[in-house]
């Protein structure tokens, strides 16, 4: 249904929280997903010219990198995945003339339905952070499926029942869960480390979150002026080994 | 319109196999389900203990390297010119009996002609013995071209080495230091450790030139000039000295800081070891003021202070010398800054860093433990501070030294396999160094070999040179001009191979692309492979190219034995080779067939082995001459390189023993149960200081790991380096060439040196200021990414990065094309500008670059038209010096090649915007066989629905 | 945003036919038309043959053009189907008005009234239309107070135009009709103007720190795109038109598109060969506004551009 769900009290808010802090921009995500998704339920995820002079095709999840200067995280260089954000006012959603694009009222997972998607494309224009990429093989819009035929899938152990892209994340940058709940292990996170929705000022209300970079520092006591420095061994080190040494 | 039913609970597949990767060195096991007969999704193993369960991009893009049209198809017999790609298909008793026949020829003349050198399998146990069975010394593995460096520097100074061979302590580590690391073998252990520092708070501190991966993630970057990296840490060294910051106890304890080191300039025993008549190195004990053993445990040795031996000649502790030596002004923070490209201040910090965390943030472990001398610890302390690096250390000529520079400092510490400090995986740590010297000089009367052809010179005399002193094997390994070339010297091989056409008949290149992305300079390396001699003939007669694609290389051999791919094959992660054992304990991994061949294609090992059985080799061929091995499977199970030792140290026995026990006819069976990888995980007495923790000791010894349970006392002084140096001072029978006499006597310090690269040194005062340097992209493995439809979509083509100053001095906007300008040669391609990078290099990322016609994909594809290789601007040859002779550009000890010691210029040029970058190369026909096809993937709409 | 030929048909296509019908029926209502039986059935035909081309040329942008009829289901929330299913139910009142007109004659109240609706509905659909752009958020080009004003005057224009034409080249003479039509080419070209102004001033929506969420950053730039082959994303929204070539291209809109159909139905109007000068303003016009509407896309910023770095 293209209208938004009722909001149901006490349903959950599943989604993503992306830590820029762990991220090394390995690309393992966006592959696994493509992996799992080329023969999951939105399957496939086509290539174009796989072999040829202009290769192309369609992925859920991409990584960009950016360089960041100035404040509390230094000058650095930032790794960013971006995949769909399963917003809570999605206009992806409402646009959506037939209704092939929808928002589980359950948890909130944004889906497309491509049995009756046109492909007019407009959902993926309303999409702020470019989350829809069309199949231009069967016509029909396709996006992140936050792994809905994995998050509930009863033949999979209960700890594998995650989103491909989490399983896979060697850095542990991708975390999954209810956001809803403010006792699960993402909304924690988002606590306290200070989660941030993206183009908040859109007014999308996007379901995942990222949390920022930021940098460990061991504090020093007051550290010694650097000295010109001569050949002599210096009193520390002529003290340190005057102590007794024992093998 | 309602919501659509979704199949919630589908299952993945119809059927699951557990094996280990393969798009990678890294051995991470993998889940593979299958369904239809096809792949469906290749998963981590989360009970592995290398990546739990983790995968990376290329692992995760598996199902496409098995769909790849790049895959070779059938044996090749070359019918046109070298180089032209014009093959006929020939079947496998053809191919088998054309190596056979030339083969055969060779070991019955001369065996050294057999130049086999193959690149990074994991079969080297298996290649070196085929070598050492067939009798050629020349053998080497793709270390040399690799991190040799790491390895010897490790080897030879805590008989570990960062490289595969030790991790980080990611539970207990404070701080850690990441010497020039893209992304190594350990890829994702690497990153499974960072996240777990990331998650307990600990620092990271990123030392490489540029700021991407790794380094983005890293809590300081330190931007270093290339090359300099031992300068900063001498720096390092110089400040802990100076504030007395350094772990005596654990000095006097597990190095042999103490020993006391003669000091009689001139001397034949100069810089060695004062000894006792029992041949025990000498300590000077201050509660007797005598000297006694060093290995003694009842002195109190002194660190400082010059000493009179016996013979009333002088003696200093090793700690001394090193002392001084790092003391000196020369190191202070102010002095090397400017050089290293990193402030004073920071040196400073760091160092004060380093201090805090190792002194007053002391690791201790509620785990009592027994040394070697019989005495028992009740706690586990240990410095948290770890370091790991890999090749931007490496891969300069001033490698080995660097990589000495940073074991010294984890010595000094007292962090090396202490908790929280840098670990050993197992099987190491082992004896200094650890085995027989390089074979080749004599053969058994079978014609092989008394051991394995590369080996672990301990002086001069275990080197392989002729009476001139110059060097027998093909690529210069083992001789003045590589002492410690314990990897061998692959970027030497087909020059060397063409510049000597009497020493070699057969290159046999098994799984390394020497034409392309290994030579250090491939138009000319593709030239040598395709030169001939006046009467026509090939300066290199016969080429034998294993692979299982359609490489750039494939293109120069005389015969082409196509490979399987890993899912189609057994292999063996062998401890005897490089394992996948971690700080924990032994482990080690097989691969299984999980896809039935759909081509006429044969794994590669099982060709070897029917090879060796053909030639009737010892130990591959029985008295009678029947082959012993059936296939490589069988041969797994099977072979004992010792008693009770064989390729697998899992299920051994009746299946419940491990490591030396007898041959276990259902081992393979046994893997497959266990998820294809044996683990046996240490008790925990036996996790820290293993190199003189008495139960590991004894343990390893018991498992075949080590032959001798002694400690294994860290080199902090290296004596045998001293014995080269010796030699060059004019002692000993076997004696440099007068040319490089002064090179080994400079180079071969016992202490850590710094020299600028030696490319740096030959291009000074030239237009070339600029470094140039490559990385390692996460999403692509050397060449073979290319041909996968999801990583090249991410990698099709690369770009010269710049730093934003340079390109505002340069007048650069990204996209911009540059002409990139060495001694050597030069390359056209496109920038992009970045801020996280040294300001005085340039650097791509590795192996993007393809030949166009290669790779089984389309001529014009991007690859080929926008990307390209740096090795076009590199040599493996340093300028010729006044005799006219051209030293290899490798690392003086190790022969390590110095890929990143590359200095350059760039300018600005026009190129139309359908530009291509340069050099560019005739577009290789496509093979038989591999026409482009769609593959059966699109058809098929991806996977069933 | 990608101009996409067929969407710059469907949305100029209609204009006119749409602006046709409301303008007949407007004219009719307030009986300024000349008489005919034939005039107002074949206007009404040519006007939903605009409207029903510009329709066709959408489906045209369909990836499953079968399912279309679908796009009627959502019009409680989509500006999309709302569009679909006014332009459907315009052809009700149309049709209707043109056998009125036949049947019971132009000016009878029916007719006239009926024609009103049609007007109406015509104008409605165009509306639809023009909040498909108007309420997509990411694209500050689209939603903004002047996208739908801009399409229902663009679209009256246009409409005018076309019955100036059609009025000359039946009866001889457009009179009132090209007036009309020259004075909504002048107010076109005025809130087009003002349009321009408008984004021209307007503040990018977003910035890359907030698109990150690396808020505590001072200043972010690009680095490495995810992947350097082309993608769905790029190809649809990556579109960038250089300051220099836009300012060319207002310039030649101005004129194609507003003055040159200005003096052209000012001369109509004055009768000066009415025909021929109606005739080129409607050719100025469909070109002008062809332009015009790929103006309105190539000049349009998506924001999922900007995590490509892209200035938006
Ligand atoms: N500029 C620059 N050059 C470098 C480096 C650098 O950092 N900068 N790094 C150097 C280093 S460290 C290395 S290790 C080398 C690596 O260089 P190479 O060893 O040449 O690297 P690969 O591209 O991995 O080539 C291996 C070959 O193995 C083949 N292959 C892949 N899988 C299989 C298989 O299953 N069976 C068989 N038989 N063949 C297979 C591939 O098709 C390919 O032809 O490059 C070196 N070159
Ligand atoms: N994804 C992927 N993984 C791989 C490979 C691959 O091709 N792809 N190849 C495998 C192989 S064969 C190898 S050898 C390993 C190598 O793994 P790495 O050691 O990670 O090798 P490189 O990518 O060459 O990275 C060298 C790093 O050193 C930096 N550097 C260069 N010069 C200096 C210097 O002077 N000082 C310092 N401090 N840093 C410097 C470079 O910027 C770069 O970040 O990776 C293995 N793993
Ligand atoms: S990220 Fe885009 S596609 Fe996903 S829910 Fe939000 S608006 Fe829709
Ligand atoms: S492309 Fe499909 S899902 Fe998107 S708005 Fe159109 S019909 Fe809905
Ligand atoms: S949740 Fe699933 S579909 Fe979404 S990005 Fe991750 S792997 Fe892809
Ligand atoms: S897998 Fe993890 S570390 Fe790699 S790009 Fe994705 S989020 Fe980043
Ligand atoms: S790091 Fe990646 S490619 Fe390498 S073995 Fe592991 S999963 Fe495979
Ligand atoms: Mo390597």
């Amino acid at each position: 249904m293209t209208s938004l769900p009722q909001p149901q009290i006490g349903a959950k808010k599943l989604g993503l929280v992306i830590d820029l802090d762990t991220c090394v921009g390995c690309h393992a995500c966006a592959v696994n997903c493509k992996e799992w998704n080329t023969g999951g339920h939105s399957a496939p995820l086509p290539d174009y010219q796989p072999y040829g002079v202009e290769p192309d095709g369609l992925w859920f999840n991409r990584i960009h990198s950016y360089e960041a200067e100035g404040g509390s995280c230094g000058d650095r260089t930032v790794n960013f995945p971006r995949s769909c954000l399963h917003c809570e006012e999605p206009q992806c959603v409402t646009v959506c003339p037939t209704g092939a694009s929808y928002k589980r009222a359950e948890d909130g997972i944004v889906l497309v339905n491509a049995d009756i998607c046109i492909g007019c494309k407009l959902c993926s224009w309303a999409c702020p952070y470019g989350a829809r990429e069309f199949d231009e093989n069967q016509g029909v819009m396709k996006k992140c499926t936050l792994c809905v035929d994995r998050i509930y899938n009863e033949t999979l152990p209960e700890a594998e029942r995650q989103p491909a892209c989490v399983l896979t994340c060697p850095s542990k940058a991708r975390h999954f869960g209810d956001l809803n709940d403010p006792a699960s292990e993402v909304s924690i996170l988002v606590a306290l480390r200070e989660g941030q929705d993206l183009m908040p000022e859109l007014g999308y209300r996007p379901t995942n979150k990222y949390l920022p970079p930021r940098k460990a520092k061991i504090p020093v006591s007051a550290q010694p002026a650097p000295t010109a420095s001569t050949a002599g061994f210096g009193s520390a080190l002529l003290n340190l080994v005057d102590r007794v040494l024992s093998r | 319109m309602a919501e659509e039913t979704i199949a919630l609970s589908k299952p993945v597949g119809d059927s699951v196999a557990y094996t280990t990767c393969y798009m990678c060195a890294c051995r991470c096991g993998i889940k593979v389900h299958m369904k239809d007969g096809a792949l469906r999704y290749i998963e981590g193993n989360r009970d592995h203990p290398v990546n739990r369960g983790v995968l990376c991009a290329k692992g995760s893009a598996g199902i496409m390297t098995a769909l790849s049209p790049a895959r070779l198809r059938k044996p090749l017999k070359r019918v046109g010119p070298r180089g032209a790609n014009e093959f006929v298909e020939i079947e496998w008793d053809e191919a088998m009996d054309i190596a056979t026949k030339r083969l055969a020829a060779i070991r019955d003349s001369d065996p050294n002609k057999l130049a086999f050198f193959t690149g990074r399998d994991q079969s080297q146990s298996l290649t070196g013995y085929f070598a050492q069975m067939f009798g050629t010394m020349n053998y080497a593995a793709h270390g040399g071209f690799c991190s040799v460096n790491m390895a010897a520097a490790g080897i030879y100074s805590m008989g570990g080495a960062f490289w595969e061979f030790g991790e980080p302590d990611w539970e207990y580590a404070k701080i850690f230091l990441l010497f020039g690391v893209a992304e190594d073998h350990d890829s994702n252990p690497i990153k499974l450790g960072l996240a777990r520092l990331k998650q307990r708070g600990a620092k990271i501190i990123s030392i490489n030139p540029v700021r991407t991966g790794y380094s983005a993630v890293a809590d300081e970057f330190v931007g270093i000039t290339p090359g300099t990296d031992g300068l900063l840490v001498f720096s390092l060294i110089h400040c802990l000295l100076k504030q007395g910051k350094i772990d005596t106890q654990y000095l006097v304890s597990y190095t042999n800081a103490h020993y006391l080191v003669i000091d009689a300039p001139g001397s034949a025993d100069h810089g060695l070891f004062a000894r006792d008549l029992q041949g025990n190195p000498l300590a000077f004990d201050r509660t007797t003021q005598q000297t006694k053993s060093a290995r003694a445990t009842d002195i109190d040795p002194a660190l400082l202070g010059e000493y009179r031996l016996a013979d009333g000649r002088r003696a200093r502790p090793a700690f001394a010398c090193l002392a001084e030596r790092y003391i000196s002004g020369d190191y202070a923070p102010e002095a090397v800054a400017e050089r290293c490209g990193v402030p004073a201040a920071d040196i400073h910090r760091i160092a004060a860093e380093i201090a805090e965390v190792a002194f007053n943030q002391a690791v201790t472990i509620n785990q009592p433990w027994t040394d070697s001398n019989g005495r028992r610890h009740e706690t586990m302390t240990g410095r948290p501070v770890a370091m790991h690096g890999m090749r931007g250390i490496s891969a300069h000529s001033n490698g080995f030294h660097t990589c000495r520079a940073i074991h010294i400092l984890q010595m000094l510490l007292g962090a090396v396999d202490t908790p929280g400090s840098w670990r050993y995986k197992s099987p190491y740590p082992k004896p200094i160094p650890p085995g027989p010297g390089p074979a080749g000089r004599e053969r058994k009367p079978d014609g092989s070999l008394p051991s394995l052809p590369l080996g672990f010179p301990k002086g001069p005399e275990d080197l392989l040179v002729d009476a001139g002193g110059e060097p027998l094997r093909i690529d210069r390994a083992f001789s003045w001009e590589a002492p410690l070339g314990i990897h061998g010297m692959m970027h030497m091989a087909i020059s060397e191979a063409h510049a000597h056409p009497e020493k070699i008949d057969t290159l046999f290149l098994f799984m390394a692309n020497m034409a392309w992305n290994s030579a250090m300079n491939p138009g000319e390396t593709s030239r040598m492979l395709a030169d001939c001699d006046e009467s026509g003939n090939y300066t290199i007669p016969f080429v034998i190219v294993v692979d299982a694609f359609a490489s750039e290389t494939v293109a120069y051999a005389d015969l082409v034995l196509p490979d399987a791919t890993y899912l189609e094959r057994y292999d063996c992660i062998s401890l005897l080779d490089r394992p996948i054992g971690s700080a924990h304990g032994p482990a080690d991994a097989i691969r299984i067939p999980v896809l039935p061949l759909d081509r006429d294609v044969r794994p590669f090992q099982d060709m070897l082995i029917d090879l060796g059985g053909r030639l009737k080799l010892p130990n591959f061929a029985d008295a009678a001459g029947q082959p012993i091995y059936k296939s490589y499977a069988d041969y797994i199970v099977r072979h004992e390189r010792k008693p009770g030792v064989g390729p697998l140290a899992g299920f051994r026995g009746d299946g419940t023993a491990f490591g030396k026990a007898p041959v276990n006819p259902n081992q393979l069976d046994d893997y497959i149960k266990n998820k294809s990888f044996w683990v046996h995980h240490l008790p925990p007495e036996q996790l820290y200081f293993k190199y003189a923790n008495r139960d590991y000791l004894a343990g390893a010894k018991a498992m075949g790991l080590i032959d001798s349970d002694q400690q294994i006392v860290l080199n902090l002084y290296s004596e045998i380096m001293q014995k080269f140096r010796l030699a060059a001072q004019g002692h000993g029978a076997v004696q440099p060439p007068e040319r490089l006499r002064h090179q080994i006597d400079a180079v071969m310090d016992p202490l850590p040196i710094w020299y600028a690269p030696i490319e740096e040194s030959v291009s000074q005062s030239s237009p070339y200021t600029l470094h140039a340097i490559t990385q390692r992209p996460m999403a692509m493995y050397h060449s073979w990414g290319s041909q996968n439809v999801w990583l090249r979509q991410i990698l099709s083509e690369n770009r010269l990065y710049v730093h934003s100053s340079l390109a505002a001095s340069h007048g650069l906007d990204n996209e911009d094309w540059v002409r990139v300008t060495s001694r050597n040669g030069e390359i056209t391609c496109q920038v992009r500008v970045m801020d996280g990078l040294n300001p005085n290099t340039v650097w791509t990322w590795n192996a993007i670059g393809k030949r166009s016609g290669s790779w089984g994909l389309k001529e014009g594809a991007p690859e080929a038209k926008r990307g390209f290789l740096l090795n076009h601007v590199l040599s493996e040859y340093l300028p010729a010096d006044a005799s006219g002779q051209r030293l290899s550009n490798s690392d003086p000890v190790t022969g390590q090649a110095a890929w990143f010691d590359a200095m350059v210029k760039i300018e600005k040029v026009e190129v139309a915007s359908q530009g291509t970058t340069l050099p560019q190369f005739p577009a290789l026909k496509s093979l038989p066989g591999l026409q482009f096809r769609m593959q059966g993937w699109l058809h098929r709409g991806g996977m069933n629905k | 945003m990608t101009p996409a030929s067929s969407v710059l048909l469907l949305t100029t296509l209609t204009g006119f036919g749409y602006g046709l019908l409301a303008w007949l029926g407007l004219f009719n209502a307030a009986g300024a038309l000349p008489r005919g039986q034939w005039f107002g059935p074949v206007v009404i035909v040519v006007a939903l043959g605009f409207a029903s081309a510009g329709l066709m040329a959408s489906t045209l942008h369909l990836g499953r053009p079968e399912r279309a009829w679908r796009a009627f289901s959502q019009w409680r929330s989509s500006w999309l189907s709302r569009e679909g299913v006014a332009a459907v139910l315009t052809y009700l009142p149309a049709c209707g008005f043109a056998a009125l007109w036949w049947f019971w004659g132009q000016d009878a109240a029916a007719t006239r009234a009926l024609g009103l609706v049609s007007a109406a509905f015509g104008l409605v659909t165009v509306g639809c239309t023009a909040m498909i752009y108007a309420s997509l958020i990411p694209i500050r080009q689209w939603h903004n107070r002047h996208t739908v004003p801009d399409y229902l005057v663009f679209a009256i224009f246009s409409g005018a135009v076309l019955l100036a034409v059609m009025q000359a080249a039946w009866f001889g003479h457009s009179g009132t009709v090209a007036l009309v039509a020259c004075l909504a080419a002048l107010l076109a070209l005025v809130l087009k103007f003002a349009y321009w102004r408008f984004i021209d001033r307007q503040a990018p929506l977003t910035t890359l720190t907030s698109a990150t969420g690396v808020r505590q950053a001072a200043k972010m730039h690009a680095l490495d795109q995810p992947h350097f082959s082309q993608n769905y994303i790029l190809r649809e929204m990556g579109f960038q038109l250089a300051r220099k070539h836009a300012a060319k291209l207002r310039k030649w809109t101005y004129v194609l598109a507003f003055i040159a159909p200005a003096i052209f139905c000012a001369l109509a109007a004055m009768d000066v060969a009415p025909v021929v000068f109606g005739v080129l303003a409607l050719v100025t016009t469909g070109a002008g506004l062809f332009l015009e509407r790929w103006l309105f896309f190539a000049e349009a910023t998506h924001t999922a551009a900007i995590y490509y770095g892209h200035t938006i």
